[in-house]
C-alpha cells in the first residue's frame, strides 16, 4: 500500500525486538496493524478491510489519539 | 551462505532475476546495544548475493542520528527499502528480517524493484487519492 501512495508509509515491526512498541499498541497477538496510532486491525483480513482503514484513518481529524481507549499502564 | 537453504536460494535467484530496477536497503544499525543487529546484518548480507540488482547500505544510527530521522528511523535494527537512485519507497521494517518478515522484506523488494502491485485497481485507485499522511504499522514475530 505504502507503493500506491506517497503518504503512506508501512512498518514492518518484529514484536519480540521492540517489546516496547508492541507494549504500548498492546499487541497480544499477531499479525496487529496499527493505523495512524489509532485504528487496530487484528488478523490478516481481506485486501479491501485494510484499504478502507487507511482511509478511514486518512480522513479522521487528528485529535487524542489514546483517549477513547487507553487506561494507565 | 549459511542462512538460506539452497533450494530456497535458487527459488529467490529466480524471483530476483525478474526485477527491472536496482533496489537499495538501508540498514540501520549501531556497535554496541543492539544485540540483533548482526543477526539482522547477516541475513540482508545474503540478498545482494542472489541479485545484483540489490545493494546493502549501512548507516551507523549513533554516527548518522540525522539520515536517521529522515528516515523515521528511531531505534535499531531498521530497513528502509530504498529505490537505486535513493528515492524512497516508504517501507520499514523494525526488527531482524527473520520468518514471515524475511519473506515480506523479499517481496517489498520485488516490488520496488519492478514487479506489479498485488493490489486491485480499485484499492490502487482509492489509495492514490490519500493526501494525508497514513502510517500503518504491522505487528508480526518470527514464527
Amino acid at each position: 500500500m505504502a507503493f500506491a501512495s506517497p503518504h503512506i508509509t508501512a512498518f514492518a515491526v518484529e514484536a519480540t525486538e521492540y517489546p516496547d512498541l508492541a507494549r504500548r499498541y498492546r499487541v497480544t497477538g499477531v499479525p496487529k496493524t496499527v493505523v495512524n496510532d489509532r485504528i487496530e486491525i487484528l488478523g490478516a483480513l481481506p485486501e479491501d478491510a485494510f484499504v478502507s482503514q487507511a482511509l478511514e484513518a486518512e480522513s479522521s481529524p487528528g485529535g487524542d489519539p489514546d483517549g477513547s481507549k487507553s487506561t494507565d499502564p | 551462505m549459511g542462512l538460506i537453504s539452497p533450494s530456497d536460494q535458487e527459488r529467490l535467484r529466480h524471483d530476483f532475476a525478474q526485477m527491472t530496477r536496482p533496489v537499495r536497503l538501508l540498514f540501520f544499525a549501531q556497535t554496541l546495544g543492539c544485540e540483533t543487529c548482526p543477526q539482522a546484518r547477516q541475513i540482508l548480507d545474503e540478498l545482494p548475493l542472489l541479485s545484483d540488482l540489490i545493494t546493502i547500505e549501512e548507516v551507523n544510527f549513533v554516527l548518522e542520528p540525522d539520515k536517521a530521522r529522515q528516515y523515521g528511523v528511531d531505534r535499531v535494527p531498521a530497513i528502509a527499502v530504498l529505490y537505486a537512485d535513493g528515492e524512497d519507497s516508504r517501507i520499514r521494517f523494525l526488527g531482524t528480517p527473520a520468518g514471515y518478515e524475511f519473506i515480506a522484506l523479499v517481496q517489498a523488494v520485488l516490488l520496488a524493484g519492478g514487479r506489479a502491485s498485488s493490489l486491485s485497481e480499485r484499492s490502487r485507485e482509492q489509495l492514490a487519492a490519500v493526501a494525508r499522511p497514513v502510517t500503518m504499522q504491522v505487528f508480526t514475530t518470527p514464527t
